[in-house]
């Protein structure tokens, strides 16, 4: 019997190690990505592409992608121009793909910068979006330079639920003023590092889109 | 109460309530000496046994692992020959069966042929001419006295050539039997050689019986060495076992390496198949994608054929059971194993090819995502990766068949290794403990010095003292001893005295006691 018990224990490490490269649990992430359209940020939604073909390659079947633009109000479903979870088959997920690049591309050809930037109303639908989707790895990309700047009348000033949530700014840029006295910037990452950790998230801050492959690795 | 109170409860001076305390806890120590001597050393000692004791228990369970280690190896030695035995007596079944089975076709062919010889022989025989008849008749007309007579040399001359053509004809008649004869002899030469033959196949078959015998002779008389449990054979069993376990773990672990290439093969496309994961996370099972794990159970299902295969062809004997079927039934059994071994086969196969046209299409959406080209290229057909990732995907399920073999043999082996690292780890915890002992008892005997130590002072006016009565004693001995050597040597104190003189004897110690008064337990639980 004891015989029995270690050929079975034996075989079973044997098969086990055939599968030890896969990484278990794998296709359970969703990802928001956040574009700002504003005026002053427009001019870098290049950059957004190579980011979200990114997304379109690393993402697996299962996980979920989601891109929304911010602009003057964000807080609308209008603004959520893709939201896909890719099947479970990996060719119809990379039929999947290339229709979310295509309507991508349709949607940044028809974009026209906005007056106003509602980063923390993109957040909240962001957080909606990823509540959802019951992945369990959540990030949200913020791509744009944080400087909020919201139309008369607007509030947003409540805290927004971000438990578990990775938040990664990528391509902050500087502005003008920024130049002139960097302790703005400083600020800005600062206030923004503040209102994600506050509300129980994680903030993080990618300069270079390299990083970034390295950020998705340790997920 | 404080430490501040308490430091000067004695004065108000800090420094001499301390002293004051110094010289309280120093007679204190002082005299708690012996009882406090006596509490470590008693300590050291209970711990010193109880570590022993446990040491000794370790070691007793060390002797029942490896008496127990030892009987598996030789029962697994056993085995091995028992088995060896056994198939050399089936090889010699196998030869009888084939070669000296027909021994009775055989028997009678050879009767034939030696009949067949001998009557050819017997017709073979050379019979001489019998002399004619009138022999006789001739000699009576050739001793006729008238020899002048023309009618009688006529008569003569005529009987001497009928004599002539009558021997004539009899040298004729004899070589025509001579060459029949000789055609007899012809005949029987294939007879011969093939009675050579056969003689030559059942000396050939019997060679190789007496052969497979010396080989049973001597499995026999290893496999008595192995009953006989001696200890060379039990060390060399172990060191063949040790053996066996790294080369059986050598081969398990390309196992596992083909394993891995083999569930590679077939991940990606069973993913198409029952798809990889749902987008709410019902694809998974236990934590693992089910494509994975639909993956991972073909192979784990050739794995487990293999094996079953192996145990009906009884080249492995993992499980006992199998070997009590009925051969009929095992056989076909296998039979059927064989073929759905075949079939998976074929399917991993079909899957493998599939995989190739797969990860093709997932590298055109990759070129076209990084690469920014302006359409998904169009597939092309890869006939040679295909092609190879058929053949493997056909032959590793075949491959891994043969996992049975080493992993009878690491398991096999994997008892008495285990067993045998069981017991040096036994062994160093034994002489960990032993050691641990020591160093309690030791470590007694050093807080024993170092109280000693801490209380020098007093001690030394105890030694100065006992120092002063002792030459006061020692002068009055003296003068006893010198009575007592008037007296005769032997006596009681005259013996104490050269104790003391020569320095061996026990020293006196300051409480009355001596040093080396309590028994040497060490020694003695050594011993014990």
């Amino acid at each position: 019997m004891r015989m029995r018990l270690a050929a079975v224990l034996a075989l079973a490490g044997l098969l086990l190690a055939g599968c030890g490269s896969r990484n278990p649990g794998a296709g359970q992430t969703a990802v928001y990505m956040l574009l700002d359209t504003s005026g002053t940020y427009a001019d870098h939604l290049d950059k957004a592409n190579r980011i979200i073909n990114y997304l379109l390659v690393t993402l697996d079947s299962g996980d979920s992608l989601y891109v929304a633009g911010i602009d003057s109000s964000s807080f609308s479903q209008d603004n959520v121009w893709i939201s896909t979870t890719f099947a479970g088959q990996p060719s119809k997920a990379n039929q999947q793909k290339l229709a979310v690049r295509e309507a991508l591309n349709s949607h940044l050809d028809a974009l026209k910068p906005s007056k106003n930037t509602d980063i923390k109303g993109g957040l909240l639908q962001a957080v909606q979006y990823l509540e959802e989707s019951r992945a369990q790895r959540r990030m949200v990309l913020l791509f744009s330079d944080l400087a909020e700047d919201l139309p008369k009348g607007y509030v947003r000033d409540f805290p927004v639920a971000l438990d578990g949530i990775d938040v990664v700014a990528v391509n902050v840029t500087k502005l003008a003023s920024d130049n002139v006295n960097p302790e703005d910037y400083l600020n800005r990452l600062k206030r923004w590092k503040t209102f994600v950790t506050d509300n129980g998230g994680r903030w993080e801050v990618i300069q270079d889109m390299e990083h970034l492959d390295r950020r998705f690795q340790s997920l | 109460m404080t430490g501040q109170s308490l430091l000067t409860v004695w004065s108000d001076s800090a420094l001499i309530s301390a002293l004051i305390w110094i010289v309280v806890a120093l007679v204190l120590l002082y005299l708690a000496r012996r009882p406090a001597h006596d509490a470590l050393r008693n300590l050291g000692r209970t711990i010193h046994r109880a570590l022993r004791l446990t040491a000794h228990s370790v070691m007793r369970l060390e002797e029942r692992l490896a008496r127990r280690n030892r009987e598996v190896l030789i029962a697994m030695g056993e085995e091995h020959q028992e088995r060896l035995i056994e198939r050399e007596f089936h090889r010699v079944s196998t030869v009888v069966a084939r070669d000296l089975g027909n021994y009775p076709a055989l028997h009678r062919t050879l009767s034939e042929q030696i009949t067949r010889i001998d009557e050819d022989y017997s017709r073979s025989t050379e019979v001489p001419p019998a002399p004619p008849a009138w022999l006789e008749a001739v000699d009576a007309v050739a001793n006729i006295p008238s020899k002048d007579d023309p009618a009688v040399n006529k008569i003569l001359e005529d009987i001497h050539g009928t004599l002539e053509r009558s021997c004539h004809n009899t040298v004729m008649e004899y070589r025509a039997a001579s060459h029949r004869r000789h055609k007899l002899l012809r005949r029987m030469l294939p007879y011969w050689r093939r009675l050579r033959d056969t003689l030559e196949q059942v000396n050939s078959t019997i060679t190789g019986i007496e052969e497979r015998s010396h080989q049973i002779d001597r499995h026999m008389q290893r496999y008595e060495a192995v009953r006989a449990d001696t200890d060379p054979m039990a060390r060399t069993l172990s060191s063949s076992s040790l053996t066996q376990f790294l080369i059986a773990g050598l081969v398990l672990a390309i196992a596992a390496l083909g394993v891995f290439i083999n569930f590679n093969l077939v991940a990606r496309p069973m993913a198409e198949m029952v798809g990889g994961l749902g987008g709410t996370g019902t694809g998974m099972l236990a934590g693992f994608p089910v494509a994975d794990v639909a993956a991972m159970f073909i192979v784990l299902l050739e794995v487990f054929l293999g094996i079953f295969l192996m145990e009906l062809l009884r080249v492995t004997r993992l499980f006992p059971v199998i070997g009590s079927w009925d051969d009929r039934k095992r056989v076909a059994l296998a039979w059927i194993t064989f073929f759905m071994l075949l079939t998976i086969a074929l399917v991993e196969a079909s899957l493998a090819f599939q995989r190739d046209h797969l990860a093709a299409q997932d590298q055109a959406l990759r070129q076209y995502l990084i690469e920014g080209q302006g359409k998904v290229l169009a597939l092309s057909f890869r006939w040679i990766p295909a092609v190879t990732q058929m053949v493997m995907g056909f032959l590793l399920p075949f491959a891994l068949t043969f996992v049975a073999v080493p992993l009878e043999s690491f398991i096999h082996s994997g008892r008495t290794v285990i067993g045998a690292v069981g017991i040096g780890l036994l062994r160093l915890t034994a002489y960990l403990l032993r050691l641990l002992g020591n160093l309690s008892r030791s470590l007694a005997e050093l807080l024993i010095r170092v109280y000693d130590l801490a209380i020098f002072l007093p001690l030394a006016v105890e030694y100065w003292v006992r120092g002063m009565l002792g030459q006061r004693v020692g002068a009055e001995t003296g003068v006893e001893a010198k009575a007592a050597a008037a007296a005769g040597p032997g006596t009681v104190k005259g013996r104490r005295n050269r104790s003391r003189s020569t320095g061996r004897g026990r020293a006196p110690q300051p409480d009355g006691g001596e040093q080396n008064s309590e028994p040497a337990s060490g020694d003695a639980e050594a011993r014990t």
